[in-house]
């Protein structure tokens, strides 16, 4: 009998077979700006664990290359994700000379390759199992604590990222609040004055294509521009308007950054919001007016659960796109992870770039888990209790 | 609102954006207000025409790109022999768009080095998704009886993809272009951050000298290119939804 492949798994030995015996595991640096030397998987780490670090990875491409048992390769996806983690920092360890503090050490194209080949693994085999969104939310949680336990442990200190970290920690977290508070703060706003123009928009038919236009109009105004533009009128009114100073309200920095993310965001919940109130079953409608039901309940006890899901999705569309957008504010002095993003290219060095680029992700990725999570769940409850 | 104001609008802004570009020396006396210490009101440091132009060549190049590729494996996957890589394509979609767009520029930095290139992969990249993703939306959600009909008339899955399914989706498949390039024209500007050459180069020329005209020129234009251009492909759009309609109506 011949070994039948699996489709996807032939794409995930090649990048492997690539990525291990042919790119560099890591890289050297003499200092944190020189160009970098590269090092294989078997010239980075001691002598016994090279190989076998090795010989995971082979016997892990196998396992995906054929049709295999999905808990088989749920389990060699897991198990080649936490040897590569743990491996690249044993591989910072050795390849630092010993009391050197210039040397930086930092993955390299293998093993990012590898762990992109192993994350698609475990992508397609989480997505064929179809799981339920809560059990979804906890593999995020446990990922998130394996990754937290990596680094508390100090397994990676010997990493480049985290000797930036290392030099940068107090405004590490100082950028990553100022990044949370933009993104969570211009959604709280955008939630706050778009659920109720949402409404108005979605009872007064007139309105409701003037300020869909108008918004849309604003979303495709790119994002430096628009920062750039608010510095003027938020300038002009800071100089102006007596106590606006006092505030915090200033021309570059949090304000127009804020404004901006705020700007953006109102279209999706407005947007969302509209469709989904147009979405309520007539019927449910007149079962609550035939209930005798007042304007105001009919509001919040029937149309806006029903249009919920579809509001929330909007939310999701906003929370994602803001932490992205976020980094761009350290352009104008609004602070946050951008601030390491811009600071890394002006310095070129990539270490510093990741520093801030990483948690972005990071934080953009949890963020769509969770509220996908959320939307499934209070959709299906709906489903439940309209069926 | 009167049928033809929109028109007059989008034709003015038309005009102001072409005089603008070529002779910006004219509009000197309104931005003269916006700057301090008698700085320049006008883009010194290069044409703002060439750079508009750069600007447009590479979110061409990378649209272009990612069109190709985007429907392409939009294509493979709906096929039976890629159907096995439906679901995975639609968690990396998923996924890929949670990356922003800063952070792709600036991991692309030490690949290709400073310049145009992390510029155009980024845009590449970034554009990929809302194409692939209005591509596969397209190609999965054809009426079934025509796609019956098609098959029953004898044609090969070549014949009926080009003939039916592709013709099918084009306005859904045109509306990701239309998300992608406004997408485009607004990483492009963040492109000057790694020495790209677009209109970004104005704006943070501005941001870094503190002159307030210059970011509003920079800003102005980039804006004014993404409502006509967004507003352009929604047209085209429209039309060949209209002209798909037809067909099918027929």
């Amino acid at each position: 009998m011949t070994p039948r492949f699996d489709k996807l798994g032939v794409v995930i030995a090649a990048i492997v077979a690539y990525a291990a015996f042919f790119a560099s595991f890591a890289t050297f640096r003499a200092n944190r700006i020189v160009p970098g030397e590269a090092r294989s998987i078997l010239e980075a780490l001691p002598a016994a664990v090279g190989p076998l670090l090795l010989a995971i990875v082979v016997v892990a491409a196998m396992i995906a290359l054929l049709k295999t048992p999905l808990v088989l390769r749920l389990v060699a996806s897991v198990v080649a994700l936490a040897a590569l983690a743990i491996l690249i920092g044993v591989a910072g360890t050795f390849l630092t000379p010993a009391g050197n503090t210039f040397a930086r050490i930092s993955p390299a194209s293998g093993f990012w390759l590898l762990i992109f080949a192993f994350t698609l693994l475990l992508a397609d085999v989480l997505t064929r199992l179809n799981l339920s969104p809560l059990a979804r939310v906890g593999v995020l949680v446990v990922a998130a604590l394996a990754i937290g336990l990596l680094l508390v442990s100090g397994q990676w200190d010997s990493l480049s990222i985290l000797k930036e970290y290392a030099n940068r920690a107090d405004s590490f977290w100082a950028e990553g609040s100022k990044h949370i508070t933009l993104a969570l703060g211009s959604l709280a706003a955008a939630v706050i004055v778009g659920l109720p123009l949402g409404i108005l928009c979605h009872r007064v038919e007139r309105l409701r294509a003037g300020v869909l236009n108008v918004l849309n109009i604003v979303q495709t105004i790119p994002s430096i521009a628009l920062f750039g533009l608010l510095i003027a009128p938020l300038g002009w009114v800071a100089t102006h308007v007596p106590g606006a100073a006092a505030l915090g309200i200033r021309g570059i920095g949090t304000a127009p950054a804020f404004v901006a993310l705020f700007l953006y965001s109102l279209l999706p919940v407005v947007a969302n919001t509209v469709v989904g109130l147009a979405g309520v079953p007539r019927a449910a409608n007149d079962a609550a007016r035939g209930m005798g039901m007042t304007d105001r309940q009919r509001l919040f006890g029937v149309e806006f659960p029903l249009a919920f899901p579809v509001i929330l999705t909007g939310i999701r569309i906003v929370l994602v796109q803001n932490i992205g957008l976020a980094t761009i504010a350290a352009l104008i002095g609004g602070g946050g992870f951008g601030v390491f993003v811009f600071q890394g290219v002006g310095q070129t060095a990539m270490d510093l770039v990741l520093l801030g680029a990483v948690p972005t992700v990071a934080l953009a990725f949890a963020a769509a888990i969770i509220l996908d999570a959320v939307i499934e769940m209070t959709a299906t409850k709906r489903r439940v209790e309209t069926a | 609102m009167k049928a033809w104001l929109p028109s007059l609008l989008r034709l003015a802004l038309v005009v102001l954006l072409v005089a603008f570009v070529t002779n910006p020396g004219w509009f000197e006396p309104l931005l003269k207000p916006l700057t301090e210490n008698n700085a320049p009101a006008i883009y010194n440091q290069g044409s703002l025409l060439t750079l508009t132009l750069l600007h447009l060549r590479t979110v061409l190049i990378a649209t272009v790109a990612a069109t190709i590729v985007a429907v392409a494996l939009a294509i493979l996957v709906t096929r039976p022999a890629g159907a096995e890589f439906l679901p995975l394509s639609r968690s990396l979609v998923n996924i890929g768009q949670t990356f922003p767009p800063v952070a792709v520029l600036a991991l692309a930095v030490p690949a290709v080095g400073f310049g145009e290139k992390p510029t155009l992969i980024a845009l590449f990249l970034y554009g990929l998704l809302p194409i692939f993703e209005n591509a596969l939306t397209g190609l999965t959600t054809l009426p079934g009886n025509v796609m019956e009909a098609a098959r029953g008339a004898g044609m090969t899955g070549w014949q009926r993809l080009i003939r039916v399914e592709l013709p099918l989706s084009a306005p859904v498949i045109l509306g990701g272009i239309r998300l992608s390039v406004v997408i485009s024209l607004a990483t492009a500007t963040i492109g000057s951050t790694v020495a790209a050459k677009t209109l970004g180069e104005v704006i943070i020329a501005g941001l870094l000298s503190n002159n307030l005209a210059f970011v509003l020129q920079g800003g102005l234009i980039v804006a004014a290119l993404a409502v006509l251009i967004y507003d352009g492909l929604s047209a085209i759009e429209r039309y060949t939804a209209r002209r798909m309609g037809q067909a099918t109506g027929d």
